[in-house]
């Protein structure tokens, strides 16, 4: 089973290659909305790519109040 | 309509939408930013679209409906036409409005329903609301696995009014039509095919070629053995879509719809298409 920190680091190398930003500009703590310069709909494409790697669903109503990577990396390993 | 162009029935380029037929296949294509929604504009063209399909028939044994924009398949209902519309009005005229609207909007897809043809969604991204419900017209979704589909229209204390729900009911289980209305969540391509939604996931992008592929296969068989099944298998559940008008109606009178229409036109937050 993946931990945490495994999660995290590929949600992290997921984000900056779909929406093509340095990976080392991406932080667990920040919000992710700032850091990517994304809004809901480009999320939900996070989303389902995040859905099709982990091979989880995870329904959009668990990211509310969700900003940044590693909550979002929680929410994920919560499914694993 | 301004800015189109009639180029003989059979092609046609307009503002939200364009139609060509291609080797007996009729290709309707969206392009109205930000994400095809579908307003005065769009409906228009889809009537017209609908007036010239007695024609287009003729001639075609199939129908993709797919959207240009790399945004996605269509976002629903212009929401903020709607909501710019309420504010002139008074409340009855605005939901006799709404009524009128939501009755042509039956009118095609019904139209487009009952086709002597075999119809294909080719969706990605986003298929929220009545954008679902024009892709559930068609006989085949074909999803690029980036497609997510929703009926978000809960969240604004609505039910879906483009005949989503009896629809819905056609193809799927209960249990599965009362977790995406009561939850009003996005679920993906994957999630979409193992309910039985969509019939072929495909990679990101190819969901136009697999769908023309598809509709070349079924131009191989007789078409009036598959007009003839389609009735039979699929029919259309026009008692049901009234009823979904008269509720949809009762409740967009309401204040509470009024103001969760204003706090998603007027929402600056990053997440309005979250829940």
């Amino acid at each position: 089973m993946e931990t945490a920190e495994k999660t995290l680091d590929e949600i992290l190398a997921l984000a900056a290659a779909h929406f093509k930003v340095p990976r080392e500009k991406l932080s667990p703590d920040e919000d992710f909305f700032k850091a990517l310069g994304i809004d809901s709909l480009q999320t939900l494409d996070l989303l389902t790519k995040l859905e099709n790697h982990f091979r989880v669903e995870l329904p959009d109503y668990e990211l509310q109040g969700v900003t940044d990577f590693r909550t979002l990396a929680g929410k994920i390993q919560a499914r694993l | 309509m301004g800015c189109e162009r009639e180029l003989g029935v059979k092609q046609f380029k307009g503002q939200a939408l364009s139609w060509q037929v291609t080797s007996g296949v009729i290709e309707l294509a969206l392009h109205r930013g930000p994400c095809n929604e579908l307003g005065s504009v769009a409906l228009g063209e889809l009537e017209h679209f609908t007036a010239a399909l007695d024609d287009l028939e003729q001639d075609a044994h199939a129908l993709i409906i797919y959207s240009e924009l790399k945004s996605g398949f269509c976002a629903g209902a212009d929401l903020r036409e709607l909501y710019a519309r309420s504010q002139t009005i008074e409340r009855t005229q605005a939901v006799l409005g709404v009524r009128d609207f939501l009755e042509r909007i039956h009118h095609v897809l019904n139209r487009i329903d009952a086709a002597p043809l075999t119809t294909i969604a080719a969706v990605h991204g986003v298929t929220f609301g009545g954008g679902f419900e024009l892709a559930l017209v068609c006989d085949l979704i074909i999803a690029d696995k980036m497609a997510r589909f929703c009926f978000p229209e809960l969240r604004l204390g609505l039910i879906p009014g483009f005949g989503g729900i009896p629809r819905l009911k056609r193809d799927l289980g209960n249990a599965v039509v009362r977790d995406l209305l009561l939850t009003g969540r996005s679920f993906n391509a994957t999630k979409a095919q193992q309910i039985g939604l969509v019939s072929q996931v495909v990679a990101e992008g190819e969901a136009l070629r697999v769908a023309r592929a598809t509709a070349a296969q079924i131009g191989k068989f007789d078409r009036e053995t598959a007009v003839a099944a389609k009735r039979f298998i699929k029919p259309i559940p026009h008692d049901e879509l009234r009823h979904e008008i008269d509720v949809f109606c009762e409740l967009f009178s309401r204040s509470a719809v009024q103001a969760a229409l204003k706090k998603f036109v007027e929402s600056t937050d990053a997440q309005p298409y979250l829940p």
